[in-house]
């Protein structure tokens, strides 16, 4: 049976009844505040470069070559974690692996906080990740663990995460690159 | 769909398993002679099902997947029941109809299919139990086969509605008592093979799923006929053990002894049928 939880059937918080909604065409989110998309992306290069084993999350849409914006994706998402030396673990695939998941080698969004949890994990980005699935690893990260989520998405952003860039594409993750070169050369 | 999309990124290749690499690297895609045999090294379809532990429906579910002559231009169109809980662990593309809408969903997508990509070749299966294809979908399962719809039907038939708690079905046995069904059933079984021959349907088998070669032949030959001819229909035996009351070791034997009885192998091939059969056959795919 479903429990009552905070937001009504889910067990875990919601950002929506919060209040928090994804932002608006050009702009993104920080906690709860809609800034500028360049704000957005300096504050999580900063949480990306100062906290604990920094990880990307890739999802199917990038790790998978299915075109040709895949394959440039995924050329800076290898760029994007030599600059914030992050690890990569990817999410391959969404089908539920009880109990045979390996936390040290991917993660899986119906019980994403035990990736995090084994690898002591503070800042993660999700990118490449459908949305519904986004959403759910997202709120569980939220409820679950002191992680800082970052969301680059393709689409119209997360709410559940703490930074939501939305509309990101190859172009946008280079400009992302770019600024965390320069928020690099800062904070070390 | 793409078969690329189950190609790994370069870039990324040296941070995926190596489980997932293997499913790329020992994959049957674009392979039209992929078969049973396939199946202790191949598992892209099929890894892990959520069926109980010995279902005959699982084996089925494997020789089916293992048989598909086309997998990355299939999809396969499912209904309530046990097998709809399998779907989500199927590496294609499937589609979950409303409880026996699934022969007017897969005409549907079928039409579309032929239009939108009138150069390749897409099939479309229905997969769906007893309930869905006799009772609850006979309606839409015969209007598809009286219009000659390009699709192949299979049913898994377990003469019971099992996960609701064992009610009767169309196709129980006159006779049979189940839990919900205490005074047995009153009625003779629906024989659908029989109906599926009088509505139009070109290839048409009734048989358990207790021999995987046989499985694979009589589905390819299914697909290949529906493909170029018309509406193809397999009845499989997949029993319930935990309804009739078996040990999960138990499946096998039960199918190979009905084999003798009312799910002997039947076989109906239309001329039309029989002359793709035969070009397939010269062409080395059957």
């Amino acid at each position: 049976m479903a429990t009552l939880g905070p937001s009504h059937y889910s067990p875990y918080p919601v950002a929506v009844y919060e209040n928090i909604l994804p932002p608006p065409p050009g702009k993104a989110l920080l906690f709860t505040e809609v800034v500028d998309e360049e704000v957005a992306m300096r504050e999580a290069a900063k949480a990306m470069l100062t906290r604990e084993n920094p990880t990307i999350f890739p999802g199917p849409q990038v790790i998978y070559a299915w075109n040709e914006e895949a394959k440039e994706k995924a050329k800076l998402i290898r760029e994007l974690a030599e600059v914030l030396e992050a690890k990569i673990i990817p999410m391959v695939d969404y089908r539920p692996k009880y109990p045979k998941i390996d936390p040290e080698k991917e993660i899986n969004p119906n019980h994403p906080n035990l990736t995090i949890w084994h690898n002591n994990i503070k800042a993660c980005i999700f990118v490449g990740v459908h949305c519904h699935y986004a959403n759910v690893a997202l709120k569980i990260i939220r409820a679950e663990t002191d992680c800082f989520t970052i969301a680059l998405c393709s689409n119209a952003g997360h709410e559940d995460a703490m930074i939501t860039l939305r509309d990101q594409h190859a172009d946008e993750l280079r400009k992302f690159i770019d600024i965390a070169k320069e928020v690099k050369k800062e904070v070390k | 769909m793409s078969i690329n999309i189950f190609k790994i990124n370069e870039e990324l290749r040296e941070f995926i398993p190596q489980e997932v690499i293997d499913l790329e690297e020992k994959a049957t895609w674009g392979n039209p002679k992929r078969g049973v045999m396939d199946l202790p090294y191949a598992k892209e379809l099929l890894e892990e099902h959520s069926l109980c532990a010995g279902c005959p429906e699982s084996m089925a579910f494997r020789y089916i997947l293992a048989s598909l002559p086309n997998p990355e231009d299939t999809i396969i169109v499912n209904s309530t029941g046990c097998t709809s809980l399998v779907f989500p662990h199927i590496a294609l593309h499937t589609v979950h109809s409303l409880f026996g809408n699934q022969n007017a969903v897969a005409s549907g997508i079928k039409r579309t299919l032929e239009w939108r990509f009138p150069d390749k070749v897409k099939d479309v299966i229905v997969l769906a139990g007893d309930g869905a294809t006799v009772d609850i979908g006979l309606d839409c399962t015969l209007q598809s086969f009286f219009r000659q719809e390009k699709i192949t039907t299979i049913c898994f038939d377990n003469e019971v509605y099992a996960n609701t708690g064992g009610q009767e079905s169309g196709t129980t046995v006159q006779g049979h008592v189940f839990k919900m069904a205490p005074k047995g059933k009153q009625w003779p079984k629906v024989p659908m093979w029989q109906l599926a021959i009088d509505s139009g349907c070109h290839y048409v088998v009734r048989m358990s799923v207790s021999s995987p070669k046989k499985v694979e032949q009589v589905v390819k030959k299914a697909i290949y006929v529906a493909r170029e001819v018309g509406p193809t229909y397999l009845h499989f035996y997949t029993p319930c053990i935990l309804e009739i009351g078996l040990n999960s070791d138990d499946a096998l034997m039960e199918m190979r002894d009905k084999d003798k009885e009312r799910f002997k192998f039947f076989e109906y091939v239309s001329p039309q049928a029989e002359e793709v059969i035969a070009k397939k056959k010269e062409e080395g795919l059957l």
